[in-house]
């Protein structure tokens, strides 16, 4: 029997297409991080998205693009539970994560920054990082207040923890101020440290060059690309600095109008003629 | 004082609470017993305590949780009736007046957590504005129970109900709770010192709650809610947490509070005492602990201080509130008190803290994302 009608047998275990993968190459026989199957959301009569099918691999680093308001964002909300899907699945790692809320959605290994910084603005850039560990680390209510040996070896970790993930981006330096009086770009790294202290397997960066200038996007590239390593987790980011996208992303997935227009490798995007019709419009003689 | 330096800033402003606290009383211990506080003063001890330990408790669910809430003197009722009933029923059982007030207020705290518990799981459900109007409306609910609650003790244990006293089917022995007339004939466990030492337990209990790993879920939900939920946080778990927490504070608090006055009426509890309370925290600042205490203090002996001037006094009382209120959001007075401290310290040198916060246009994180 073939893939694609085993797949399309219902109650079966679901086995990636190939098709779906943004990276063709793949090994197919894996546990995908990510699986999105015929996933849609309606707001009202709107298709936000529609029919989105995407597989992310293990370690991959994968881009999502479109104009704006194409649904990229929607999209990663629907990864991250905020919103419930009207239509299709969601696997995390084999995980259905249908009924999921969003706090149990991040237990299941699902990270995310924001498009608008939002960090513990008032709390110590360590403090972010620890609450960023909050499922890492364990010590209850009682223990907390009554100060037992428990706490004790808890806050040492999670103090130990922190500063390990802080260093990653070189912020261990940083460690005591507070978060919003960060510079921007540090704000924006911090944003990234304490999503990973959440132990995930894929991690959700939205738009995380925005604002930078070209220095700083390069040493970004470079530490998603460190991250990716050191962490073994894959990555997802919506970009719209095309230099970001090129220059890391192993497949790129292209959303116009919440649909899916193309996927493939960035030499294969950029060729793309829909592609370029949905960021320049169409040509005059066609 | 090389012990003091060595320690982490929190560590250090939570041993200066401390050692307030503890400074305040023996002062006023010794002012006490040299007799040189007045009857009226001394009468207003064990209310301060009880004040003190409700603004710190309010003051976790406001400050720390960031929710408006505005039915603080429902718990405190709670506490304060359920305090008084233990009391009566364990006043043969435990002859210790000490271990009695401690079994007392520890019932007015459970009983105000669970109080707080019923009514916490419909108000999580809202935020802001509505969960100020919802928690107003529960004080008020919980006034009018004890206003129609008569409690009564006899041979055969305790005998309730809600509609008059004859209904309580009572076989001589005596009635606890009376209704709109509340409780009378408590006995006064409450001392000065079993004050202070609810003072330390409360601090003790809101401040390692906030340096622990709970207490920073609840900052991060009222920092940010969906950045808390992103990174795996329960935000109605650590919510209702506070807000049980609080509740049962302000319920040992207002036990001891009970057992202060011969008699008590649930009058006494109602939306006025919430104001007051929550006039408390915001005036010592929203999330500053050491704040509330010092606010708590001050505002319940001014009126009693102003005595003197009795047609004038409440007049004076609300002019100095917004005084304080106008002065304590100044800029210009802020940046100066500010100037002032960071010139104290700056022999000493801060190196790095001060650079990183020049260098940024750090923009809030914004709230207009989805």
């Amino acid at each position: 029997m073939s893939r694609v009608s085993e797949a399309l047998k219902p109650n079966t275990k679901m086995v990636p297409l190939p098709s779906d993968y943004i990276v063709p190459e793949r090994d197919v026989n894996e546990i995908p991080v990510l699986e999105c199957r015929h996933l849609g959301i309606d707001f009202g009569g709107l298709h936000a998205v529609e029919d989105f099918n995407l597989t992310v691999g293990k370690t991959e680093i994968a881009g999502l693009i479109g104009p704006n308001g194409a649904g990229k964002t929607t999209v990663f909300n629907l990864l991250t539970k905020v919103y419930a899907p009207t239509r299709g699945t969601i696997m995390l790692d084999g995980q259905d994560t249908a009924g999921m809320s969003i706090s149990r959605a991040s237990q299941a290994g699902i990270a995310r920054t924001f498009q608008n910084i939002r960090l513990f603005s008032s709390l110590s850039v360590e403090d972010n990082v620890r609450i960023g560990l909050h499922n890492q680390v364990h010590c209850g209510m009682m223990p907390g207040i009554f100060r037992t040996p428990r706490y004790w070896k808890s806050e040492r970790e999670f103090h130990e923890k922190s500063l390990e993930l802080l260093d990653v981006f070189d912020m261990s330096s940083y460690a005591g101020i507070t978060a919003g009086s960060l510079p921007y770009g540090a704000q924006r790294r911090l944003e990234i440290v304490r999503a990973l202290a959440t132990n995930p397997k894929l991690l959700l960066l939205d738009e995380p060059a925005a604002g930078m200038n070209p220095s700083e996007t390069a040493d970004l590239m470079q530490n998603i690309l460190k991250i990716r390593d050191q962490f073994k987790i894959s990555v997802m980011l919506i970009e719209h600095d095309m230099d970001l996208v090129m220059g890391i992303c192993e497949g790129i997935a292209v959303l116009n109008y919440g649909k899916i227009i193309a996927k493939g490798t960035p030499e294969q995007i950029q060729e793309n003629p829909q592609v370029i019709e949905a960021y320049l419009g169409k040509s005059r003689e066609a | 004082m090389t012990m003091f330096k060595s320690m982490s800033k929190s560590a250090r402003s939570t041993f200066t609470t401390y050692a307030m606290v503890v400074v305040a009383y023996v002062i006023v211990q010794i002012l006490a017993n040299g007799g040189m506080i007045t009857n009226s003063l001394t009468g207003q001890l064990v209310p301060i305590c009880a004040y003190i330990c409700l603004a710190v408790s309010l003051n976790l669910v406001v400050g720390i949780s960031g929710e408006l809430s505005l039915g603080h003197a429902g718990f405190m009722s709670v506490g304060a009736f359920a305090g008084v009933v233990a009391a009566a029923c364990f006043s043969s059982s435990v002859p210790n007046d000490a271990l009695r007030l401690i079994l007392s207020i520890a019932v007015g705290g459970g009983c105000a957590a669970i109080a707080g518990f019923v009514v916490g799981i419909p108000v999580m459900r809202l935020h802001g504005d509505y969960l100020a109007i919802v928690t107003l409306a529960f004080g008020e609910i919980i006034k009018n129970i004890m206003n129609n609650l008569y409690v009564g003790l006899d041979s055969a244990g305790l005998h309730f109900s809600m509609t008059d006293a004859n209904s309580l089917g009572m076989s001589g022995g005596t009635i606890l709770i009376n209704g709109p007339q509340g409780a009378v004939g408590i006995e006064k466990l409450s001392t000065f010192f079993a004050g202070f030492i609810l003072v330390i337990f409360c601090l003790f209990v809101v401040l390692n709650l906030i340096h622990s790993r709970s207490g920073r879920a609840i900052m991060a939900v009222r920092d940010n809610r969906i950045a808390a939920e992103s990174v795996g946080i329960n935000v109605t778990k650590y919510r209702l947490m506070a807000f049980v927490i609080s509740a049962a504070l302000a319920g040992m608090a207002g036990a001891l509070y009970a057992m202060n006055y011969s008699s008590i009426v649930p009058k006494k509890f109602d939306f006025n005492t919430s104001i007051l309370i929550l006039v408390f925290v915001v005036l010592g600042g929203m999330g500053n602990i050491r704040g509330s205490v010092i606010s708590a203090t001050i505002l319940t002996i001014l009126p009693e201080m102003l005595r003197a001037i009795s047609d004038y006094r409440m007049l004076i009382y609300a002019i100095v509130l917004i005084l304080v209120m106008l002065v304590s959001n100044n800029p210009t007075l802020k940046g100066a008190w500010a100037n002032l401290r960071s010139r104290l310290r700056g022999r000493r040198g801060r190196p790095k803290v001060a650079a990183a916060e020049a260098a940024g246009d750090a923009p809030e994180g914004g709230d207009s994302d989805e």
